[in-house]
């Protein structure tokens, strides 16, 4: 009956069980793995991609994809930390405003970029990827904020809250985790940006309007980059114009990727992302406990990337849409 | 259920006064008046081309008149967008169901309704129950929780209906929506379709297949060359009247086909299958034969062309080529052996729309326009000058992208590329499909002379006065089966049809 | 006898009429880009006069060879419907197994053939990737653009591979006053624009990338020519990579970094269509002399590197938005 949804389900439990699997092996050759001390250095991980990861959710549903959220992301976090510097008489809450403003700025630039003129955003992000990265050294004059200017309260966020101890970015991350949640099943709007990707030649014919929602979702996309800009700074405690957000795009798109949402657009699922999230940040965690250099993980990144991609390409195939597949391929 | 009750009795829920449209400088529609009332299932008759499509499409907002006027209920109105079409109770259920694959049936019956602004939640329970509702109502079993993706076409079909109605549509336009349905499931159709209009809705009915307007429709408006010719009650017109109506001309001067003298077997098939596509295809093609292939849509009719061409080949079976056994695996490899493939949708496999005639023409005949790698301007010009002169190609030139040629003209170019290849064996697929009248009969008497000149035809076609005008023999597949193989004497409609329905359907079929 | 003079309609226009040869041979992408190195030129002899003088011009070229002569291949990937963002990475990995083999003891015949085979091996890889398992192209080749960048970080560390002298400095030797990499690239250009513009396979690789499908229905090998090109760039890469090992006297991971922005916009700003189709090696040709002149006058004119990646990121969508432009206006 529900073939296709045990198909989808089969795939969250899949990335589940690899996860599981995963912690085992490397637990049973190191054992400090399994210890909630590492617990909590694989969550330290994973907050920034998660949120980064929940906003090019949105957008490769639409049936489109951000390649920039790694320059927005350095881009908003100069940003932000220059007013620290600058400026500190400043609130540094007020530091969230800015980084997710300059975040939404950026994204509706191009979202407008793509649908102003209708280019592929594939091209339109990698160019933007240059331009915001380039923007970002012209105002910091290529120098990193270094760790006073960034206020101690902002850096405590990553180090503890009062609820069990756990930091307050990894609550920040789940909160969007669970908007995002409740954004794509339960809104209008969000049922829209499904609809989109789904069927985007159909879309207008049903009212949706597509200017509209494209330009939200890469909104949304920039938003999040941007508050993973200033939970950058809160992280690390210094913003550096060559280093914040580089290659974060494609630790994003992996974790999408493994995460199950395809790139025709019209499925993926929170949880997934969520848990494909879990599975990079155990085996980004794993890497130096295992005595792997730090310089493997790009390697190992972009090998994720290929073997979800396989994966996803064997499940699909078996799925019920093959026999209309075999018949609409050439 | 609704209130109809608008405007005066006999107003006409739809009056069309002198409506024409023209597409890029060609006309398609000239001066239509035409009244639908309420409460009745009027059919709108006529060849391909022939406007009917057209004119449903301006009366759903798809396209703008360009000229003339419409009323609804007695009150001018215009109708630039589906979307007003919709609010003014205006649905159009396409052939192909357009839907959002990856969403619910309960989301794609509820998207785009105008109820409630875009922000907000989603009423998950609600909107489960109303579909539910719905699908109760139209007595179809569809889990509305499902994605549209695994639904069949027919019950893609429901769920538009439903959307319909779940939107209080008062006209309802099907454009050839029995095709790709069994019997069971037209009925089940047209059921719904009377029952609607015993409510007092109307529905319009596309459609060429008479038998069918004949047991649901009370009145019908035939269209021939983009002009209405006549519009009556169904019980006042015979069939040859309608045929009449719709061609001009009686059906048997229509078409001819050349004797030709009939020889060896060129194309042999045996034991062919595709699993859950199309199982054990036997047939022969000799040449100067032409062998139809009738059924309906989804039979598998098309699978097996591209399967004996190597698109998407067979799990297993055999093919012989003049007499040689061979193993195809991909089409270059049965250009070679002399096949030769006329695509179903030429728009997607068979134009290469931004490129010249002149490459379109010589697409599939590499060696002869460039022996060495090089090509050979001057002999591909010569090559496709000649093709333009046989068959009567009609273009501003050979260089122009082939994409501003008219339909019937890039079938022809299509048709040139292939005989360039010199085939002993032709399959052609819907070659007169979506083609103006006058080059549809250009193309009969080209497959009769290619059929002459000696060569084997395979010709699938769903139009059933051209399978019989033109065919030896006709084979007929159903659910990826042969079901008959039907010397040219004994041909007629009923018997192509009767073989084509489904088996549980067949006793189902009137006599 | 049928009736061909039936009275039916058919309009006076059973096509539309075709454009005038001189706006066909006018407006294309490569006028445009033709225009603009005018322009570009212009511009920087007024920021320096240097830019008068053709050695000039052909010796800064050299810093861009490299990425000009993978962007020939490029633009045909393009313009066969597919992608390729990895041959950046590729050209370092390349360099790095290189040069590591050549440390390792390999004489240094057999280190170049290590090089330049494991860059068509990549090519291999993406091939089947893409063509074999058919994965889109653009996430294929990301993934692959950072595997291998990161096997190169493997392999090289964050060390500079020293190379020996007779190696270094290919960029110096002139033949008839022009650097060898850049003749290197003017003679690819030349035989590459020929197949493509005169031979059937070039044709064919026009017709693959305006409708796949109904190449393959024609009898075109679409899959085997794709996946031939993803080879051939794998190749390209490898020999770009070892040009540059030349250049710079020493192999570090980061060789080539970014390169893959600079290759796609020499392909878009030349006129290559990026849902294939269209495009041209000319176009290219221009647009890679058009990107060096461009640089060099942004660096002449002491332009932080940062807004330099500015003015590229910018140029990049630019050039988009000019060849969609043209390419939709001249198609019905």
């Amino acid at each position: 009956m529900n073939i296709l949804r045990n198909v989808f389900l089969r795939r969250e439990a899949g990335i589940a069980v690899m996860i599981v699997l995963f912690c085992l092996c490397v637990g049973a050759v190191k054992p400090r793995f399994l210890t909630l001390d590492e617990l909590r250095i694989i969550l330290l991980l994973t907050p920034l991609i998660l949120i980064g990861a929940m906003g090019q959710m949105l957008v490769i549903v639409a049936r489109n994809v951000d390649l920039s959220i790694g320059s927005m992301q350095g881009f908003a976090a100069m940003v932000t930390a220059m007013m620290f510097k600058f400026h500190p008489e400043i609130p540094w809450f007020l530091g969230f405003i800015v980084a997710i403003g300059v975040g939404v700025a950026l994204g509706f630039v191009n979202g407008a970029l793509i649908t102003l003129f209708r280019l592929p955003a594939i091209i339109v992000t990698l160019g933007t990827l240059n331009l915001y990265r380039g923007l970002t050294f012209i105002i910091s004059d290529a120098k990193q904020i270094d760790r006073q200017y960034v206020p101690s309260a902002l850096k405590s966020m990553s180090n503890t809250s009062p609820i069990f101890d756990i930091p307050w970015i990894i609550f920040m991350a789940l909160g969007v985790t669970l908007l995002t949640y409740a954004f794509a099943n339960h809104s209008r709007v969000g049922r829209q940006v499904f609809a989109l990707g789904s069927n985007p030649t159909a879309a207008p014919l049903r009212g949706i309007r597509v200017t509209a929602v494209t330009l939200m979702v890469f909104m949304i996309s920039g938003a999040l980059a941007g508050l993973s800009g200033i939970m950058y700074a809160s992280r690390w405690g210094f913003v550096n114009p060559s280093n914040t957000g580089f290659g974060f795009e494609f630790q994003v798109i992996a974790a999408v990727v493994i995460g199950g949402v395809s790139i025709n657009g019209g499925v993926g699922s929170v949880l997934g992302v969520f848990l494909g999230v879990m599975l990079l940040g155990c085996v980004s965690a794993a890497l130096p406990l295992l005595g792997i250099a730090g310089a493997s993980q790009s390697a190992i990144y972009g090998a994720v990337i290929v073997i979800a991609l396989l994966i996803d390409r064997s499940v699909r195939l078996r799925g019920v849409a093959s026999l209309a597949a075999l018949r609409a391929r050439a | 259920m609704t209130t109809m009750a608008e405007g005066a009795k006999d107003t006409p829920l739809i009056a069309a006064r002198g409506i024409s449209k023209s597409f890029a400088g060609i006309e398609v529609l000239r001066d239509i008046d035409l009244d639908l009332a309420r409460g009745e299932i009027h059919a709108l008759l006529g060849e391909n081309g022939a406007g009917k499509s057209t004119f449903a499409k301006i009366i759903a907002g798809v396209h703008r008149p360009t000229r003339g006027t419409l009323a609804l209920n007695g009150a001018p109105v215009e109708i630039p967008s589906p979307i007003v079409a919709q609010k003014l109770g205006i649905t159009l259920i396409h052939q192909e169901p357009i839907s959002f694959p990856d969403l619910s049936v309960a989301e794609n019956l509820v998207l785009g309704r105008s109820d409630g602004s875009p922000l907000g939640r989603v009423p998950w329970a609600k909107m489960t129950r109303d579909a539910k509702g719905l699908m109760d109502l139209l007595g179809v079993k569809i889990d509305v929780v499902k994605p549209m993706r695994g639904l069949s076409i027919a019950d893609q079909q429901m769920v538009e209906i439903a959307r319909a109605l779940a939107s209080d549509s008062r006209l309802i336009i099907m454009d050839e929506p029995t095709a790709p349905l069994t019997p069971k499931e037209v009925e089940t159709l047209f059921d719904i379709a009377r029952r609607l209009r015993d409510e007092g809705r109307t529905i319009v009915f596309i459609s060429h297949r008479l038998e069918e307007v004949r047991a649901l429709c009370d009145r019908v408006t035939i269209f021939r060359d983009g002009a209405k010719v006549q519009t009556d009650t169904i019980g006042n017109l015979t069939d040859a009247d309608i045929i009449r109506l719709m061609i001009g001309r009686p059906l048997r001067e229509y078409m001819k086909k050349l004797g030709a003298a009939i020889g060896e077997v060129a194309l042999k098939v045996e034991g062919l299958t595709l699993p859950g596509v199309f199982s054990d295809i036997n047939l022969e093609v000799r040449t100067g034969e032409i062998v139809g292939l009738g059924g309906l849509v989804g039979a598998g009719r098309t699978d097996v062309a591209r399967a004996i061409f190597g698109v998407a080949p067979a799990a297993s079976g055999k093919v012989t080529i003049n007499g040689k056994a061979v193993v195809i695996t991909e089409p270059a490899q049965a250009i070679d052996l002399g096949l030769a493939f006329v695509p179903e949708d030429r728009a997607t496999a068979g134009i290469f729309r931004s490129l010249p005639v002149e490459q379109n023409i010589t697409a599939a005949a590499p060696g002869k326009i460039a022996p060495n790698g090089f090509i050979r301007r001057a002999v591909e010009r010569t090559l496709a000058t000649d093709s333009v002169r046989k068959l009567r190609i009609r273009l501003a030139s050979l260089r122009q992208p082939i994409g501003e040629l008219s339909g019937g003209n890039q079938q022809k170019a299509i048709l040139a590329r292939w005989l360039l290849t010199d085939p002993s064996v032709l399959i052609l697929d819907e070659p007169t499909r979506g083609i103006d009248i006058g080059v549809k009969a250009e193309f009969y008497d080209m497959i009769g002379e290619l059929a002459a000149g000696g060569r084997a035809i395979l010709l699938i076609s769903s139009e059933l006065p051209e399978l019989l005008a033109l065919c030896d023999r006709v084979l007929v597949m159903s659910e990826g089966r042969l079901t008959a193989n039907i010397p040219r004497a004994e041909a007629t409609q009923e018997a192509i049809m009767s073989a084509a329905v489904p088996r549980s359907g067949r006793e189902a079929v009137a006599a | 006898m049928t009736d061909h003079t039936a009275p039916h309609r058919v309009s006076a226009l059973d096509a539309a009429a075709a454009r005038p040869r001189w706006q066909v041979i006018l407006i294309r992408p490569e006028t445009m880009t033709f225009v603009l190195l005018v322009a570009a030129v212009i511009v920087s002899s007024l920021l320096s006069p240097y830019f008068l003088d053709i050695n000039y011009i052909l010796a800064s070229f050299t810093l861009y060879a490299e990425f000009s002569l993978v962007a020939l291949v490029l633009t045909i990937v393009i313009i066969s419907g597919e992608i390729d963002l990895s041959p950046a990475s590729n050209m370092a990995l390349s360099a790095c197994l290189f040069a590591w083999t050549y440390r390792a003891g390999l004489p240094m015949p057999l280190a170049i053939l290590v090089g330049i085979g494991s860059g068509m091996l990549m090519g291999v890889i993406n091939g089947l990737l893409v063509i074999g398992l058919e994965l889109p192209s653009i996430i294929v080749t990301i993934g692959t653009l950072t595997l291998y960048r990161g096997l190169a970080q493997i392999i090289a560390g964050d060390q500079s591979i020293r190379l020996p002298q007779y190696f270094i400095g290919i960029n110096t030797y002139l033949i008839a006053g022009v650097p060898v990499p850049v003749l290197l690239f003017i003679v690819v250009s030349i035989v590459l624009g020929f197949v493509l513009g005169a031979t059937i396979w070039g044709r064919q690789i026009y017709q693959v990338g305006t409708s796949e499908i109904a190449a393959r229905h024609a009898g075109i090998r679409a899959k085997r020519i794709k996946f031939t090109l993803f080879i051939v760039v794998g190749f390209a890469s490898s020999i770009a990579g070892l040009i540059t090992a030349s250049r710079l006297g020493s192999v570090r991971y980061d060789l080539g970094l970014g390169g893959e922005l600079q290759m796609v916009l020499m392909a878009m700003l030349g006129g290559t269509y990026i849902f294939g189709g269209r495009g041209s090696i000319l176009g290219t040709f221009l647009a890679a002399w058009l990107l060096s002149v461009i640089s060099t006058g942004m660096t002449t004119a002491n332009l932080l590197p940062a807004t330099q990646l500015c003015v590229l990121g910018v140029l990049l969508i630019v050039s988009i938005v000019a060849t969609n432009l043209i390419y939709s206006r001249t198609q019905r």
